[in-house]
């Protein structure tokens, strides 16, 4: 009765394996769970789930197949929008609207009837994954009840225990399905690595031992070196707010797997385009900013450079002075650019849009000729080119 | 099975699912990988697996330095050449210079010992895909001696990560997993009782009350954890604050006292002061 299970799960997104299956089949044999459902429920999932972020969807076939009901498999592939997912902080209910959801009953009524109207929607809109959303007229619509509302309500009521396990999804909030995991960046960053020996000597040259000791008539003369750093430097330059928003993921697994990839990573942000300032810090972005030119001064062009940005905005932002959106410029952004660029010639331009979407965008376009073509799609594959392109 | 089972200890409150992830990995002498927040005691699952099965353990504490060679054993070259230069005899056996590591040592115990492998993400990105055939077969090849170093008891092992690297999959295949989540209010209950036995009835609930509470403000960078708390309560017995000045009422209009315990982040002592403060206002308008 596993085997159809074992399936399912793969159907729904995991990388179970045969030998995980295995180890379960293994696990039951030696009675480790007993008789129970819950015991059971306990052992599959620390056998078959090897990743935080897949518990959610384990709960969730693990309750669409053992109620019996393999026809709510679809249910599973419905795509629950990132936004609604990041704006955790927005998502935060008042008193009011937890008073009118307790008229109507409850979380749990609410949460019941919000699985009865999924259902019921889904037969007739086939397949449609946007039930969520039309269901705006609904009351789950009028407060702002999308997935994530419902887990703030849910806390309060986790302790009724007529709630199973796996129903109560306590892990939906580490749901993610983004593209680039911060492994594959690193192993894609690796690329960029250079190596070089500095700091302590604290690792046993061997060639130069020998060398030393035979000019020692044999008397041992050891030597060391230090141990061989990543001495690649990098200038990172990430756009963000407006349209970069739906970006925001993306650029934090990049940021957080470069910052431990690499020593020498100076980052700095800017809002659409690079003007005559950056800013380190988001919190104080208009008092504590740094003058560009300073940047090019302090950091030798040995760095190699790396913008992240969607480029999107109007042409004006980039080819004329005062185009910005926040401050009066006296030089165009395609000015400030290009003195960058002259300082630091290993540049690249990482471009989270999809690249189909590139030309449709006149700034994208203009951005990329700037670069001299140097633009890469923020995937893995992209970012591989990319780095190639820095070397 | 006449085996020993892992349950919760007078230290140590574990829920329902991780005995189950324990046992089975136990049971069937494969790793466990423990995640979780920092803070929600996964370091200590380790020790109170060992206590409470009665086996020794041994810890191996990784760090962004270690490599899964030093698990083992280290030829230790620099001393036998030194020792070379004085002429000692010990510089015939090879042996000699073999320091062992962790694994080994655990390999060799006379019972089945627990392995801790502490924060395994810390190392470099390829540590856990260098230790595959170690984990599996327990076993391993010394080149110098050319001797097989075999686990004579198959050692439990529990690995904790705290999430930094992602780790190989391959690796993750050969373990069992769980994932300590954030206790709940009944759960923190428990543990706070294991900790404090003697704590007050209506301090525990007010001081987990203003507990959770810190929690849910939106936005904090690292949200204070199990360990954090116990530490907070272990001031507040220390100062002896009353139990009324936690009350829910008084905290939204005040910072709980000693909240430094909690918030560990200047950016988010600066956030929730805001927040107390904006709330302040927003009480006294009213």
């Amino acid at each position: 009765m596993l085997i159809p299970f074992f399936y399912m799960l793969r159907e729904g997104g995991m990388s179970t394996s045969i030998t995980e299956l295995l180890t379960l089949l293994e696990a039951m044999k030696k009675d480790v769970a007993g008789q129970s459902v819950d015991d059971f429920y306990y052992l599959a999932r620390a056998c078959l789930v090897k990743d935080e972020s897949k518990l959610d969807l384990f709960d969730r076939i693990f309750g669409a197949y053992f109620k019996g009901a393999e026809d709510n498999f679809r249910d599973l592939f419905v795509d629950i929008p990132q936004e609604w997912l990041q704006r955790q902080a927005e998502l935060m209910l008042s008193e009011e609207e937890r008073a009118e959801i307790e008229a109507l009953g409850g979380f749990e009524e609410l949460m019941k009837a919000l699985r009865e109207r999924l259902e019921e929607q889904d037969d007739r809109h086939e397949g449609g994954n946007k039930w969520i959303g039309t269901a705006g007229t609904s009351p789950f619509g009028a407060y702002g009840f999308n997935p994530e509302g419902v887990r703030i309500g849910q806390q309060g009521s986790r302790n009724r225990s007529a709630v199973k396990v796996w129903d109560r999804r306590e892990y939906r909030n580490l749901d993610d399905s983004v593209e680039l995991g911060t492994r594959n960046i690193k192993v894609a960053l690796r690329r960029l690595r250079k190596f070089a020996r500095e700091g302590a000597a604290d690792e046993l040259d061997l060639e130069d031992t020998i060398d030393k000791t035979a000019r020692n008539a044999g008397l041992l003369d050891i030597r060391m070196v230090p141990e061989r750093h990543n001495a690649v430097k990098v200038l990172l330059c990430l756009d963000i707010g407006g349209s970069m928003d739906d970006h925001v993921r993306v650029c934090e697994e990049l940021f957080s797997a470069s910052r431990s990839e690499f020593k020498h990573l100076e980052y700095f942000y800017f809002h659409n385009f690079i003007y005559e300032s950056l800013w380190k810090d988001n919190r104080r972005r208009h008092t504590e900013r740094i003058s560009t030119l300073d940047i090019t001064h302090k950091y030798s062009s040995d760095y190699k450079l790396i913008f992240v940005g969607d480029a999107t905005m109007s042409p004006y932002e980039i080819v004329y002075a005062g185009g910005s959106v926040e401050h009066w410029n006296e030089e165009p952004g395609a000015v400030w650019i290009k003195r960058l660029l002259n300082t630091y010639p290993k540049s690249i331009w990482l471009n989270p849009e999809p690249q189909h979407r590139w030309d449709y965008t006149p700034s994208v376009k203009l951005t990329r000729e700037i670069m001299d073509d140097r633009m890469y799609p923020l995937t893995i594959a992209g970012l591989d080119q990319g780095i190639r392109a820095l070397h | 099975m006449a085996q020993s089972r892992f349950t919760s200890t007078s230290t140590y409150v574990a829920t329902d699912d991780l005995m189950m992830a324990v046992n089975a990995a136990v049971t069937l002498e494969r790793p466990i990988l423990v995640k979780g927040e920092p803070g929600t005691g996964k370091t200590q699952l380790a020790i109170e697996v060992a206590n409470s099965l009665g086996k020794p353990l041994y810890e191996w504490h990784i760090k962004s330095t270690t490599k899964a060679q030093q698990g083992l054993y280290e030829y230790d070259a620099v001393a036998r050449l030194r020792d070379s230069q004085l002429g000692d005899d010990r510089v015939h056996d090879i042996s000699n210079y073999i320091v062992r590591g962790k694994i080994w040592e655990a390999f060799e115990s006379d019972e089945q010992p627990v392995l801790l492998i502490d924060e395994v993400d810390k190392a470099d990105i390829e540590f856990p895909n260098d230790l595959l055939r170690e984990l599996d077969r327990m076993e391993f090849f010394v080149y110098e001696t050319q001797q097989l170093v075999k686990a004579s008891h198959r050692p439990i092992i529990v690995i904790t990560s705290n999430n930094e690297k992602e780790l190989p999959d391959a690796f993750l295949r050969r373990c069992f997993f769980h994932y300590i989540k954030f206790p709940d209010h009944k759960t923190m209950e428990k543990i706070v009782n294991v900790h404090f036995p003697k704590l007050k009835k209506n301090l525990l609930r007010e001081a987990l009350n203003a507990f959770f509470k810190v929690r849910d403000v939106p936005g904090l960078k690292k949200k204070p954890s199990t360990s954090e708390l116990l530490d907070w309560i272990k001031l507040l017995l220390a100062e002896d604050i009353p139990p009324e000045a936690l009350r829910a009422d008084d905290s939204r209009k005040a910072i709980p006292p000693l909240y430094g315990a909690l918030l560990k982040n200047e950016q988010d002592v600066h956030l929730f002061e805001q927040l107390v403060f904006l709330d302040r206002r927003a009480g006294s308008s009213r």
